[in-house]
């Protein structure tokens, strides 16, 4: 069996072994053995992906496999990675062995819970490891849809409302993406659903005006493409911790890959000449996602606008067209998928302490709980791009790669978005300040208790992932541009 | 003499020997044994089944009065299968209150099923006309079969006199396509066709009769109420083998004699398409009582099915029987939950379901099933359906159409989600209490649950169904009609070309054609 294969089996399996669990012991076991294997198997690909490379097969896709389907229209099962989808599935693997845990505890029905994430973990690394169109539709589909049921049982505050929008707003996405690929599809001249052969042909332009938008749109609608975004903070503040982990974390990145892999790799002309759009619409992301997380009193709420901000910014550097701000797009996702899932980690765990989540009634809990609290301050300072964690080096690269344009359109936009830094730090400290140094707001919160191990290590390992991404990121930053180099050539090549 | 076109026509051979056996058993068999009826019933059916799933090659029979294609034994298959699982969730129903009518039953049941065999064999108008009568008339008994309930009777009536109205109407337009090419020969008719207005009124009023069936917009007034007050065992029947029949002669009689006339009937499709599917879609949202919502939820999977009709190429055939197929399954699952749950708990509200998942896991679970795959949620076969009959239509060119269809996919998304919804979140104090269904619904569940899940991913089902429909295609000598060619080379509009070339893709440098232009 091919190697990629793995990362659907295990889930699948992780399914069939719930599915005859008995007790909540039994289930969690199978979840976290599941969960540790994946992590397991996404290290060794780790490994064997730089083995590959080193010793010097440049190959654009490896590991791949292919697998007739459905012969009528060149449909089949054909998986690959590149450094980019290798990166992604070592984020989706830490985030659901830390989300795993994250729901030790969760009540009611653990079983279906632990089903409908196994399903939802299934549908994203399906997703990463697909080179077939239809495949990975079917799988961004397949995890979506857990979603619902997910927010709607296990939520808390109006779950039913958010559970509906979101679905509704991401499957609306996806039904615009079904008729994009089929409009990529044939409009490539329908030889193959591989994104690799597709790419060796070129789309008639009129075809790409088209098609270019719904894909993107139907892609962004994940990745918070203003005005698409709103599903978000409703969909994270009412979903269960866990779940926004992985729905900020990981979810919300196949947007972003979507976006680059799919609209911008095969539809390159149109990519260049719809571009300004998208980017003054993520650039209102960006900035707005910020200025309304200062307002929040929430702190999921203040996460998922965060959240709109940072994935607004991948957006943003992806059309942006360089291999600098590409790069730290992609860096930003890994970066954003850690550090927010982290985040809402965190507040999963304070909420379930103080039983609020509202910033005005908590105060001191750095006394009270130092191990939580510290965790929220190096959270917070890689959210706002401290040097030394993730997040300076992808807003770095970001920014850097976007001010090489030389236009006056592109520096304006990348100026104005740059200001989301100062915001970003304004809602983080703000937060940091009030919570963790302020004054006791409720003197039941002094007999609080700090974390146990199963929620330790959740955090020490997201918080390692963070520091090493950034203190070292030049690996990654290899393996990135690598990926990047065939994407970007299709990209200037266009431009000319 | 010779016998080889009675050989042919072994499907409905084999069906009027059942038909035939159960009655003489009911009739005469002691009343001990009649206690056995059911079971036999069943096994018999099943043999009948196995019959009609060997292979045929296309062939015409009686001067082309009959004719099969292996498409066509396969919506025949597919119909006797969905009646079979019918009759699976109707057993225990039959015993608890029409014992003595069992016979009935059956008899009118497969009289049904015989005329939708006429329907999608017919090779000639009079024969179709026969399919159809035969295929209504009956129903209205079974709608009716609760004499005591005064809906069930309502609800035959209405059956019966819309009915009445669409056979007359469509036997009207035979009349006019009678007079307007003097000949009622399916394979005669085309090349009289030349598209006058006589030719295309008639056409259009023949159609009215399927889209009856098929209970399309404008012709669906009857669809709501008849499912909520006919048994829901008969509903289910009404809602998936009388559309199967209906969709497959639309698209056989549409391609092969009026193949010429696309131009003419594919705006008409096209309208109706969008009206079904919105206008379905936004009463269904309303809807309180589960019957209801599934008759509206009908009349939007009957506008999709048709998208199939529209792209009128080997896909769209494929695409409409394998639509089918998986409708077949998500839709009698959701009709069977829907029957033992109003058995339980005496009434179809959708109310009634809240917090059915406390009590009764199995149930909800499936009908969950079911919701997601009439949704077309991957990985239930219902989103590789609908992907594909999308996916025929815009290889044709249909863009527009498309975009509207998917978009009212999030619409029926959204009242799917409702049911799932009441079933898993909606609190309930007092939830209809856990029970036990019978083994004959419990076979059938089981049936439908590895349908919905199994023939999508499964790719032999489509694969085998679309060697099928391009066979027969090729066979009839239908992949490229002669008067269609004549109309495009008279008139190459792109769009609108009859594309049956195998995989060939629609002209990649056209640009986003739609008939209403």
């Amino acid at each position: 069996m091919n190697l990629l294969s793995i990362f659907v089996v295990i889930p699948v399996l992780m399914l069939a072994g719930l599915f005859l669990s008995r007790t909540r012991q039994q289930a969690r076991v199978i979840s976290a053995t599941g969960a540790s294997l994946l992590l397991v198997a996404a290290v060794v690909l780790g490994v064997l992906f730089a083995a590959e490379r080193h010793a010097g097969n440049t190959a654009e896709m490896l590991f791949t496999a292919s697998a007739q389907w459905f012969p009528a229209w060149n449909i089949g099962y054909s998986v690959g990675v590149d450094g980019i989808s290798v990166l992604m599935i070592l984020l989706s693997a830490i985030i659901v062995f830390t989300g795993i845990f994250t729901s030790w505890n969760i009540d009611p029905l653990p079983k279906e819970y632990f089903m409908w994430f196994c399903l939802l973990s299934t549908g994203v690394f399906g997703f990463f490891i697909s080179l077939d169109l239809f495949t990975m539709f079917m799988f961004y589909e397949v995890a979506l849809i857990p979603m619902y049921l997910l927010i709607g049982v296990w939520g808390s505050g109006k779950k039913e409302y958010a559970a509906m929008k979101l679905t509704l707003m991401l499957m609306a996405g996806s039904a615009l993406l079904m008729l994009g690929i089929l409009g990529i599809y044939f409009g490539s001249g329908a030889t193959s659903m591989n994104i690799m052969e597709i790419a060796q042909s070129s789309i008639p332009m009129a075809l790409q005006k088209f098609f270019f938008p719904l894909t993107f749109i139907g892609f962004g609608v994940l990745g918070a493409l203003f005005p698409f975004h709103t599903w978000s903070p409703d969909g994270h503040a009412s979903a269960p911790t866990a779940v926004s982990m992985l729905h900020a974390g990981v979810l919300m990145k196949l947007g972003g890959y979507g976006c680059f892999r799919v609209a911008m790799f095969l539809m390159p002309e149109a990519a260049n000449e719809l571009a300004w759009i998208f980017l003054i619409l993520t650039g209102i992301s960006v900035v707005y996602g910020a200025f309304s997380a200062c307002v929040q009193k929430d702190l999921k709420y203040i996460n998922a606008y965060s959240s709109v901000s940072h994935c607004g910014l991948v957006l943003f550097a992806l059309l942006m067209m360089n291999t600098t701000a590409m790069t730290g797009a992609i860096m930003q996702m890994l970066s954003h998928g850690l550090m927010t899932a982290l985040f809402f980690a965190l507040i999963g765990m304070i909420y379930g302490r103080t039983h609020t989540r509202d910033i005005r009634e908590m105060g001191g809990l750095m006394k009270i709980m130092p191990f939580l609290g510290v965790a929220y301050v190096i959270a917070g300072l890689a959210s706002l791009g401290l040097p030394g964690l993730s997040g300076f080096v992808a807003e770095m690269n970001v920014f850097v790669g976007s001010f090489q344009h030389s236009d006056t359109f592109h520096r304006v936009l990348t100026l104005i978005a740059v200001t989301s830094i100062v915001i970003t730090a304004v809602y983080i400290l703000r937060v940091i300040g009030k919570i963790l140094y302020g004054p006791v707001q409720n003197q039941a919160h002094l007999k609080l208790t700090d974390a146990v191990w199963f929620e330790r290590l959740p955090v020490v390992v997201l918080i390692i992932a963070i520091a090493s991404i950034g203190l070292y990121p030049g690996w990654i930053a290899e393996w990135i541009h690598q990926a990047l180099a065939p994407i970007v050539e299709s990209l200037t090549v266009a431009a000319l | 003499m010779d016998f080889s076109g009675f050989l042919m026509m072994r499907d409905e051979i084999s069906l009027v020997a059942l038909i035939l056996i159960l009655l003489l058993y009911d009739l005469f068999a002691p009343a001990k044994a009649r206690k056995v009826f059911q079971p036999l019933a069943c096994l018999l059916f099943v043999v009948q089944i196995v019959i009609t799933l060997l292979p045929v090659s296309s062939l015409e029979a009686f001067g082309g009065m009959y004719q099969t294609t292996p498409a066509a034994s396969l919506a025949k298959t597919l119909m006797s299968a969905g009646t079979l699982l019918v009759f699976l969730f109707s057993k225990k129903w039959i015993e608890e209150k029409h014992e003595i009518a069992q016979g009935e039953f059956y008899f009118l049941t497969l009289c049904t099923l015989l005329g939708m065999y006429f329907m999608v064999s017919a090779g000639h108008f009079l024969m179709f006309f026969i399919g159809i009568e035969l295929a209504s008339i009956p129903l209205s008994c079974l709608v009716s079969f609760s004499k005591k309930d005064g809906l069930s009777a309502e609800a035959g009536a209405k059956f019966i006199l819309n009915a009445a109205f669409a056979s007359g109407i469509s036997l009207f337009g035979i009349s006019l396509l009678y007079g307007g090419t003097g000949t009622l020969y399916f394979s005669d008719m085309p090349v009289a066709l030349q598209g006058t207005p006589l030719q295309i009124a008639g056409m259009i009023l023949f159609a009215t009769g399927l889209f009856f069936k098929m209970s399309l917009i404008p012709y669906h007034s009857w669809t709501a109420d008849v499912y909520q007050g006919a048994p829901t065992q008969v509903s289910a029947y009404l809602s998936v083998v009388s559309k199967t029949a209906a969709a497959v002669a639309l698209f056989t009689i549409f391609i092969k004699v009026f193949g010429g006339m696309a131009a003419s009937w594919r705006p008409v499709l096209y309208i109706i398409i969008i009206l079904s599917i919105t206008i379905a879609n936004l009463f269904a949202i309303k809807q309180k009582n589960i019957k209801r919502f599934l008759a509206y939820s009908s009349i939007s999977q009957a506008g999709y099915i048709v998208l199939g009709v529209v792209a009128a190429s080997p896909q769209g055939l494929t695409g409409i029987l394998y639509y089918m197929m998986v409708y077949m399954f998500a839709n009698l699952a959701a009709f069977g939950v829907a029957s033992l749950v109003e058995r339980q708990c005496g009434n179809a509200e959708i109310a009634s379901y809240n917090g059915l998942y406390k009590t009764n896991p199995w149930l909800s679970v499936l009908m969950m099933f079911a919701m997601f795959s009439l949704a077309g949620i991957p990985p239930f076969a219902g989103f590789f359906s609908k992907f594909f009959i999308f996916a025929s239509a815009v290889q044709q060119g249909y863009y527009i159409l498309v975009l509207i269809a998917l978009l009212n996919t999030i619409i029926s998304l959204f009242y799917y989600l409702l049911i799932v919804k009441a079933m898993f979140i909606n609190p309930n104090e007092s939830p209809l209490p856990r029970f036990r269904s019978d083994s004959y619904s419990r076979i059938a569940m089981v049936l439908c649950f590895f349908g919905i899940v199994l023939s999508g991913i499964v790719s032999f089902f489509y694969n085998k169904t679309n060697d099928m429909a391009t066979e027969s295609m090729e066979m009839c000598g239908l992949s490229r009609p002669k008067a269609v060619e004549e109309t495009l080379d008279a008139n190459p509009v792109p769009g609108q070309t009859l594309n049956t070339q195998g995989s060939t893709a629609m002209n990649a440098t056209a640009s986003w054609p739609s008939v209403l232009e």
